[in-house]
């Protein structure tokens, strides 16, 4: 049985083994790798929504300390990270629930879909610090 | 290697599925898999809701935000969000270690500090949000 498909004794043409230098670059490879990113980025911001809260519970120096420290540069940076890492992994997060549901799996939509979630997340980005900063003209 | 006589052992009768089903890797089946999406689509909602509400608060003082977030509603639905993030959190930083970590003393150590970190992170904010909203 295995001698019939020894046909040629020509070397074959073996499969490469799978590691990232050797796959050239697709997008789908970036929406995969940035869902892990950002959702370990998502977990400091949260540990940040905790301090906030406990600050707020615990009174109003507490809370100045808190408020100073988003607001000052590296803070911002922070929260212009977190948020950006907040809308991706929302936007991937609702095409993985799809995926898991079974639609949206041919290769021509798969890579589409990952292009929708990075420039979606982009967009969701920028509607966030519009608002925010609208919010901060009005206060 | 090649089969050259197959019928020579007893074949084995059990479905692969008798020894499959609800023993995964971990022993636990799909509830992992099951929480991780149901926290997924319940932070959907959630996310959204909690993004909208810091956005309504930027540049509001301690007072206002403390009685913003007593509300029952706000307060209800940022417990909800806590617990979906925290427990999400812990299941996907468990895969990324299992994945990438595999000194088993650092991967048993890493796997403790997260259920440790996200567990205490969530009831220290969870405690906040009662003690705001009781005392109003």
């Amino acid at each position: 049985m295995a001698n019939q498909q020894r046909v040629s004794d020509r070397p074959r043409a073996r499969p490469l083994s799978p590691h990232l230098q050797v796959y050239s670059w697709q997008v789908q490879m970036v929406t995969s790798i940035l869902h892990r990113g950002t959702g370990i980025v998502l977990v400091l911001g949260s540990l940040l929504v905790a301090w906030g809260l406990v600050a707020l519970a615990a009174g109003p120096v507490q809370w100045a300390d808190f408020a100073e420290c988003v607001r000052s540069p590296l803070g911002f940076l922070v929260m212009f990270g977190w948020s950006w890492s907040l809308a991706y992994h929302l936007i991937n997060g609702i095409r993985h629930l799809a995926q898991d549901a079974g639609y949206a799996y041919e290769i021509s939509s798969f890579v589409r879909n990952s292009w929708i979630s990075i420039f979606g997340s982009l967009v969701l980005t920028a509607i966030i610090w519009l608002l925010a900063m609208t919010q901060w003209g009005n206060a | 290697m090649s089969i050259q006589n197959p019928g020579r052992h007893t074949p084995n009768l059990r479905h692969p599925l008798k020894r499959a089903r609800g023993l995964g890797s971990a022993k636990d089946g799909t509830h992992h898999f099951a929480i991780q999406r149901i926290t997924a689509i319940a932070l959907v909602f959630l996310t959204i809701y909690v993004a909208w509400l810091v956005l309504s608060l930027v540049g509001d003082d301690f007072a206002t935000v403390r009685a913003t977030v007593a509300r029952p509603w706000n307060a209800t639905l940022l417990v909800a969000f806590l617990i979906a993030s925290f427990w999400h959190a812990k299941l996907g930083l468990q895969v990324i270690i299992e994945d990438y970590v595999h000194t088993p003393w650092l991967a048993a150590t890493s796997q403790l500090s997260v259920i440790f970190v996200c567990v205490l992170a969530a009831i220290a904010s969870v405690l906040a949000v009662i003690r705001i909203a009781l005392g109003g």
